[in-house]
């Protein structure tokens, strides 16, 4: 049996954002922590630290989560994804971004990291996702300053602009 | 709002996990999907000194049907069981309830034994187990028990599980296509309960189970369904809860919701 003693730092690899990571960390360092602090990534944000807000919100294999009521050792060998994943290496926009940004999504923007990884989740799972599902999918996110109108405005053009792109591909192809 | 230092056992066999909850009882506990623990540990309302990750035995991460029951593993998440192809048929109860279980960011790593392990007054799935009339199957070094909903729940957080022991799974009576209804009263969807109701039909009677008003989600079973009776036989029962004030809702505000959502539901469930 392994016993990863509470004082010392245990490695923990998994993969962040497409790229391989291999540390150590505390058995009591949260994701946001780790994420945050020893990686450097700080699009991730930090709110109620209970899992109530969602503005941690990060993807784990694919489905969003709760990243301040996740332990780092948790992810051991998971896919991980941050909002980071979302603008391309040129720090373009991506679809969803640029839907937020059209339709003033955001305002102090504090929650927005969390609603952009749990809507990107939702549409990379369900690209057909009514306002019923998104709606659903932001009863998970508290916003207190924009409102969640613009939210959802952006979310469904987002959605058909990615259906759109997705069937344009197909026929490229 | 960072956790005290704990150890962390990344179990590798269910014996592992039951040999460190054998030397440790409440010293340890068991972290599964954590969404649940976690929240305890971040405001330190809980300094375990040893964390069991159950997550990696795939011995916990089944669903199977067993002699008219769904067991589910202690490794299931809520995400899963909700995905699982027969749910509707198998346990349409769940399939009403479980997408009140959080939210989709909770239920993509919180487990079913989780909840029922932690027990809250106002959780969903312990509501929905009660009404079911379903078991508990605890596991410690030593052996193997089952206990019924109903003698498990034994205050707010409080269970009948020793320190030595774990949730193995937790088995669901089939409802096959039976009647089953479940309403619920929260903040905002998704939030605790302020009160949620189970229902359902058992030949020409209601098993009616609810959740958030007393200590620990209660049922009872009506077999006048209809008229004044049945008014009275609601009243008794929202009474007998022992409904209390507190930040979300009024004593009398939860017994109002228990007569109202109750009498629809039997409606609902005896259509």
């Amino acid at each position: 049996m392994t016993r990863m003693s509470a004082e010392r730092c245990h490695r923990i690899r998994f993969t962040l954002n497409g790229e391989a990571v291999d540390r150590t960390c505390e058995p009591r360092m949260l994701l946001t922590d780790f994420i945050r602090h020893e990686i450097g990534a700080t699009g991730t944000h930090v709110g109620c630290e209970h899992g109530v807000c969602g503005a941690c919100t990060v993807a784990i294999d694919g489905r969003p989560a709760r990243a301040c009521l996740t332990l780092a050792l948790q992810v051991e060998g998971c896919e991980v994804r941050t909002v980071e994943s979302l603008a391309d290496r040129q720090g373009r926009l991506g679809v969803l971004q640029s839907a937020f940004r059209r339709h003033y999504a955001l305002q102090c923007g504090f929650c927005t990291p969390g609603i952009l990884v749990s809507l990107d989740a939702l549409f990379a799972r369900h690209p057909e996702a009514n306002e019923t599902e998104i709606r659903d999918v932001l009863t998970g996110h508290l916003c207190r300053c924009t409102g969640y109108a613009p939210i959802i405005r952006a979310a469904l053009e987002a959605a058909a602009d990615l259906r759109g792109k997705a069937s344009r591909e197909a026929v490229d192809a | 709002m960072k956790p005290a230092a704990f150890d962390y056992v990344r179990a590798e066999s269910l014996d592992e996990a039951l040999e460190v909850l054998r030397n440790e009882g409440s010293d340890a506990r068991i972290i599964a999907g954590g969404q649940s623990l976690m929240p305890i540990l971040n405001m330190r309302l809980a300094k375990p000194r040893v964390l069991v990750d159950i997550m990696r035995l795939e011995e916990l991460r089944k669903i199977e049907p067993r002699r008219g029951r769904i067991a589910v593993g202690a490794a299931v998440r809520q995400a899963e069981l909700l995905e699982w192809p027969s749910l509707d048929r198998e346990l349409n109860l769940l399939s009403l309830t479980l997408p009140w279980t959080g939210h989709v960011q909770t239920r993509s790593r919180g487990t079913i034994c989780g909840s029922i392990a932690h027990a809250d007054p106002s959780a969903e799935l312990p509501l929905a187990l009660l009404a079911l009339g379903g078991e508990i199957v605890l596991r410690s070094a030593k052996k193997r028990r089952r206990v019924a909903a109903r003698d498990f729940f034994r205050g707010v957080m409080t269970t009948d599980r020793n320190d030595d022991e774990l949730i193995e799974a937790v088995e669901f009576p089939a409802t096959d296509g039976g009647r089953c209804g479940f309403r619920e009263v929260a903040r905002r969807h998704g939030d605790f309960a302020i009160v949620a109701c189970a229902a359902v039909a058992i030949d020409h009677r209601v098993r009616l189970a609810v959740g958030g008003v007393a200590d620990m989600p209660v049922a009872r079973e009506f077999d006048v369904l209809e008229g004044s009776a049945l008014d009275d036989a609601l009243n008794g029962f929202a009474w007998d809860l022992d409904a209390r004030d507190d930040f979300h809702a009024t004593a009398r505000y939860r017994r109002d919701l228990v007569r109202m959502i109750g009498r629809e539901l039997i409606a609902e469930v005896t259509r």
